[in-house]
């Protein structure tokens, strides 16, 4: 009789011990790495707002260009004002060095 | 070329005055809404610098085998206005991918082969400059390898597998969304007629500085 005691009790004691556990592993939500769910409305604060980088990229532009065009007038006028100061120098009554 | 230009001028000055009018009350992509109105001039500036490859390439061809001082000159120009535009076009690029993609740059086929297209044509501009004696001939021959690289960034995009939109956006833009078509023709056509203007102002340089060259020759002889 007591031969068939022993392992019923530790049956009981070891099913009494896991339920728990077992029922809260059941009550978990599923992994966070199965996908991703999606968001269709996000709030305002979350936004990138995209008109700042619109004016953004078009300010470059405009900076980029003007840019470029004074550089090109400073460079031309440096050569026109060295060809002016060369042609003085050889002309007949210019300075010469 | 002076007669020339005057029109040009006010022609690509009244386009640019309308564009950003056109652009405001123009239609945006679908999912990406305003941010994808940088595409009418992110596209044409890349177009504006296809322009300055060809030019800069066909140009500096004929210079190293002609030795055409005039091809040199608009190979120059041509090759100062690519990175002018490039820069633009990397810089416009990176901003519409911050909130398309939600980051400032990615390392695909796409983009680095666009910035090493960059790269390429700022050390042609470093050797014309720092070269000395036959630099010209060094920087053609960069302006003709810089120019080959154009169609190889033009086709990544259907090569290799990349976030950046493919070349048949373009091609079905037309059906899709003619109204947009229009409008980002239009922009291309005022990038193309800046690029001309520039590129006419920049040769003019160019003719001078060859000018100032030879007086000082001649003062010296």
């Amino acid at each position: 009789m007591n031969i068939f005691r022993w392992p019923a009790a530790v049956a009981v004691m070891a099913l009494l011990l896991t339920a728990p556990a077992v029922l809260a592993v059941q009550q978990q939500p599923p992994p966070a790495n199965e996908g991703f769910v999606q968001a269709n409305d996000l709030p305002a604060t979350e936004q990138l707002p995209a008109a700042p980088l619109v004016v953004a990229a078009y300010s470059i532009f405009l900076v980029l260009i003007f840019g470029y065009v004074w550089s090109i007038a400073r460079r031309l006028n440096t050569v026109e004002r060295e060809m002016r100061t060369l042609e003085q120098r050889q002309s007949p009554g210019g300075v010469r060095r | 070329m002076r007669k020339l230009l005057t029109p040009l001028v006010v022609l690509t000055a009244a386009m640019f005055a309308y564009a950003p009018i056109a652009i405001l009350n123009g239609p945006a992509e679908s999912t990406m809404l305003l941010i994808s109105k940088i595409f009418y001039f992110h596209f044409s500036t890349w177009m504006a610098l296809t322009a300055g490859l060809i030019v800069c390439g066909v140009c500096s061809a004929i210079f190293l085998f002609k030795g055409n001082a005039t091809a040199d000159r608009f190979a120059f120009a041509a090759a100062e206005l690519v990175t002018v535009f490039g820069a633009f076009g990397l810089a416009s690029g990176s901003i519409w991918g911050r909130k398309a993609w939600g980051v400032w740059w990615q390392w695909d086929a796409r983009l680095p082969m666009a910035l090493t297209l960059e790269l390429i044509f700022l050390g042609y501009l470093i050797v014309r400059k720092y070269g000395g004696p036959g630099s010209d001939k060094l920087a053609a021959a960069m302006g003709i390898f810089g120019a080959a690289t154009g169609p190889f960034i033009y086709k990544s995009v259907d090569w290799w597998r990349t976030i950046h939109p493919q070349t048949s956006v373009m091609t079905t833009l037309s059906i899709k969304a003619p109204e947009m078509w229009r409008l980002v023709w239009f922009c291309t056509g005022a990038f193309l007629l800046l690029f001309v203007v520039l590129l006419l102002v920049r040769v003019h340089l160019e003719e001078r500085r060859a000018e100032l060259d030879r007086l000082y020759l001649e003062a010296e002889a």
